[in-house]
C-alpha cells in the first residue's frame, strides 16, 4: 500500500497538452483578452475585492507549480504567504520604503524561509510532503503568536502603509488606483511563472513529476530541482502575499494559520491542477463567493467552501479550467474528424 | 523534582490522547492507504458529542464514553461508505483533500450550531479529586487519562497481534496486494477499520473534554500535531504511532514546564531533526523514506 506513496504523484492532469501549441495566433488572443480582464476588473468588481483576486490568483499559480509542473502537494504555503505580509509591512511600516519594495523584500524573506524547508521537505514524496510543509508551516504560526514585539501578536501589524513616492497620496486616495499601482508586480509574477514553465528548467520539473527515478537515471539532481522550485514558488506566494498585506493595510495571523494553506489548494484544484490559468479562475470564485457570502451575513463559510471541495475532488478533478480545456479539446478533435470524413 | 513529576504525569495524559488518535490515524492508513485530515475535526466532534449529551441528556462522562465512542464509529463508517470510498483507487493525496474539505465543513457546522466559545464540561464524578503521593499532589483525572489510554492502547496491540482479526488486518497494512493474493478479502476491513479510527479520535476527544476547552476550534491544531506524531513514529508503523505520540506529549509538558511561551516549536524541531536522522520516522521502515 506504501507503494504509490514513494512513487510519483498521479495527480490527473488536463488530457490535452495545450491547444495554443499548434495555434500561435491563439495564444495571443488568450493573452491580450486575459490582460484586458485583468486592466478593467477593478471597474466592474469593488476594487480592494479585485485586487484580492488578483493576490489569490498569483498565491493559486505558486501552488499550482508545485503541484500540477512537479507533483508536489505543499500544505503549508500560508508559511510564505504569511511570512512575505509580514515582512512586506514591517519595511513598509519601519523603513517608509516604496511598497513595491517591500514586497520584494518580503518576497525574499519568503524564499530564505523555504530554503531549510523545502531542504527538509524534499526528503519526502507524497502525501509525506504535505504533511511535513504544513507541520512546518504551523511552527511559523506558533512563532508569529509568539513574537509579540515584532508581529503584534493576536492584534497582527496595523497601518501598513502604502508609499509610492510622489504617487503616496494618489494611490491612498482610492483603491481603485492602488489596484493600477499595485497590479505589475503581480502580472511580473504571472509571468515568471509561465516563463520557468515553458523554460527547459520547467521540461525537468514536468519529468520529475512524471517519473522522477527517470529523471534521476538520466542525470538531473532531483532533490536539487525541488527546492529550487520550491524556492520560486514561495517567491511567488511571498510576491502575492506582500500584494495583500500593503492593500488591506494590516497582516494578521490569520495569514499564517492553515487554513489559509488549505484555501489556496482549493482555489488551485478548482481551478484546474497543471493550467497555470485555472488559479486566476479559482480564485475570482472563491473570493467572489466569500465575499458574498460575507456581506450577506452568513456565518459558516467553511460548510460552503468544504461541500465545495468535496464535490471537486469526488467529481471534477480536473477542476474547472482542466474541464473546460478537455471539453474544447474533445470538441476541435471530433470537429477536425468530422471535417475529415466530408 | 515535584515539578518535574507533574509535568511528567502532564505529558503523559497529554501523550494520551496523542497516541490514542495517532493510533487511529496509523490504523487507517495502513489499511487504507489513506491520510485523515478530518482526524482532528473527529476528535472535536466526540469531545463536543459528549458535551451536548450532558446537556441535552444529562448523560455525564461515564455514559459518554461508550455512546459517544459508538456513534463515532458509525460516523466513521458512513463517511468511508459514502466519501472516502470513491477516491481509495487514486492517488492518496485526493482523500487527503477530500478529508480536508470534511474538516472546514464539520467545524463550521459545529461553530454555527454552538458557537466559538467553549462548551461546558465537568470532571468526571469520582475522579474530581488530587492525589497526594509524598509532597506531590497529582489530579486524579490526569492519572486516569494517562493509565487509561495505556490500558487501551495496549489493549489494541493485544487484539492487533493476538488475534485473528487483527492478523487480518497486520496483514492488509503490511501488504494489502500480497494479502488478497492469500485470499483474505482486504475490502470487507476497510469499512470497520477505518469506523473503528474514528472511533478511536472520538474517544480521545471524549477523553479531552473534562480537562481542555471544548469548542470547534479544538481539533484545528491537535491535527497538525497529530500529523507531527506520525511522522515522527512513522506512518505505516502502530507502535510508532504510540510510542511517538506519548514522547510528543512529554515534550510538549516539558516544553510548557521549562521552555513557556515556545514549547510548541520544539514538537516541529523534535520532527525536523527525526526528518534529518530517520526520514521514515522512528518505528517506519526504510524502502518508505525516498
Amino acid at each position: 500500500m506504501s507503494q504509490q506513496l514513494v512513487s510519483k504523484v498521479d495527480v490527473e492532469l488536463p488530457s490535452e497538452p495545450s491547444l495554443t501549441a499548434r495555434r500561435p495566433f491563439l495564444r495571443w488572443v488568450g493573452l491580450a483578452v486575459g490582460l484586458l480582464v485583468v486592466l478593467a476588473l477593478p471597474w466592474y468588481i469593488y476594487p480592494p475585492v479585485a485586487m484580492d483576486i488578483a493576490a489569490w490568483a498569483l498565491f493559486a499559480i505558486s501552488v499550482d507549480l508545485l503541484l500540477g509542473y512537479t507533483g508536489l502537494l505543499s500544505f503549508g504555503h500560508a508559511a510564505f504567504w504569511g511570512t512575505s505580509a509580514y515582512t512586506t509591512g514591517l519595511i513598509a511600516t519601519h523603513v517608509g520604503l516604496p511598497f513595491p519594495v517591500a514586497v520584494l523584500g518580503g518576497a525574499i524573506a519568503a524564499m530564505l524561509l523555504a530554503l531549510p524547508t523545502g531542504y527538509l521537505a524534499v526528503r519526502r514524496t507524497g502525501i509525506y510532503f504535505a504533511m511535513v510543509t504544513l507541520a512546518f508551516a504551523q511552527m511559523v504560526y506558533f512563532i508569529a503568536n509568539q513574537w509579540r514585539d515584532v508581529t503584534g501578536g493576536e492584534n497582527g501589524l496595523q497601518g501598513i502603509p502604502k508609499n509610492l513616492g510622489g504617487m503616496t497620496d494618489l494611490i491612498n486616495s482610492d483603491a481603485f488606483y492602488f489596484y493600477y499601482a499595485a497590479i505589475p508586480i503581480i502580472l511580473l509574477g504571472v509571468l515568471l511563472a509561465w516563463r520557468i514553465v515553458n523554460s527547459p528548467f520547467g521540461r525537468v520539473l514536468v519529468a520529475i513529476r512524471d517519473n522522477p527515478a527517470r529523471a534521476r537515471a538520466l542525470g538531473y539532481d532531483v532533490e536539487r530541482y525541488k527546492i529550487m522550485v520550491f524556492v520560486l514558488s514561495a517567491g511567488l506566494a511571498g510576491l502575492a502575499g506582500g500584494v495583500f498585506s500593503v492593500s488591506h493595510g494590516f497582516a494578521s495571523l490569520q495569514e499564517l494559520v492553515w487554513t489559509t494553506s488549505g484555501k489556496v489548494v482549493l482555489v488551485t484544484v478548482l481551478g484546474g491542477i497543471g493550467t497555470l490559468w485555472g488559479g486566476p479562475v479559482g480564485a475570482a470564485l472563491v473570493v467572489l463567493l466569500e465575499d458574498r457570502l460575507a456581506s450577506s451575513g452568513f456565518n459558516g463559510i467553511g460548510i460552503i467552501t468544504g461541500a465545495i471541495f468535496v464535490v471537486i475532488v469526488l467529481a471534477f478533478r480536473h477542476g474547472i479550467w482542466g474541464t473546460a480545456r478537455n471539453g474544447l479539446g474533445a470538441w476541435l478533435r471530433s470537429r477536425r474528424r468530422t471535417r475529415e470524413d466530408v | 523534582m515535584t515539578a518535574f513529576i507533574q509535568y511528567t504525569l502532564q505529558g503523559l495524559a497529554l501523550g494520551g490522547f496523542y497516541a490514542l488518535a495517532a493510533l487511529g490515524l496509523a490504523v487507517i492508513f495502513g489499511v487504507l492507504g489513506v491520510v485523515n485530515f478530518s482526524h482532528g475535526a473527529c476528535y472535536m466532534l466526540g469531545a463536543v458529542g459528549a458535551a451536548v449529551l450532558l446537556d441535552a441528556t444529562g448523560l455525564g462522562f461515564w455514559a459518554a464514553l461508550p455512546i459517544v465512542t459508538v456513534a463515532m464509529f458509525v460516523f466513521g463508517v458512513l463517511m468511508e461508505r459514502l466519501l472516502v470510498r470513491w477516491l481509495l483507487r487514486l492517488d492518496p493525496l485526493y482523500n487527503f483533500l477530500l478529508t480536508f474539505g470534511i474538516t472546514l465543513f464539520l467545524v463550521d457546522l459545529v461553530k454555527r450550531r454552538y458557537g466559538v466559545s467553549s462548551l461546558a464540561y465537568e470532571l468526571p464524578a469520582g475522579l474530581k479529586g488530587r492525589v497526594d503521593i509524598g509532597s506531590v499532589s497529582l489530579s486524579s483525572y490526569q492519572i486516569f487519562v494517562a493509565a487509561f489510554s495505556v490500558v487501551l492502547c495496549l489493549a489494541v496491540w493485544v487484539l492487533l497481534t493476538r488475534t485473528r482479526i487483527g492478523m487480518i488486518v497486520r496483514a492488509a497494512t503490511e501488504d494489502a496486494e500480497r494479502s488478497r493474493a492469500l485470499g483474505i478479502n482486504v475490502g470487507r476491513w476497510v469499512t470497520p477499520v477505518f469506523g473503528f479510527g474514528i472511533a478511536l479520535a472520538g474517544l480521545a476527544g471524549v477523553l479531552r473534554a473534562p480537562t481542555g476547552s471544548v469548542n470547534a476550534d479544538m481539533g484545528s491544531f491537535f491535527i497538525i500535531i497529530l500529523f507531527a506524531v506520525v511522522v515522527i513514529g512513522g506512518l505505516g508503523s502502530i507502535l510508532g504511532a504510540v510510542v511517538a505520540g506519548f514522547l510528543v506529549g512529554l515534550v510538549e509538558a516539558y516544553g510548557q514546564g521549562y521552555a513557556g511561551s515556545f514549547s510548541q516549536v520544539l514538537i516541529f524541531v523534535l520532527m525536523a531533526v527525526v526528518i534529518l536522522v530517520r526520514p521514515s520516522g522512528l518505528f517506519g521502515r526504510e524502502e518508505a523514506a525516498s
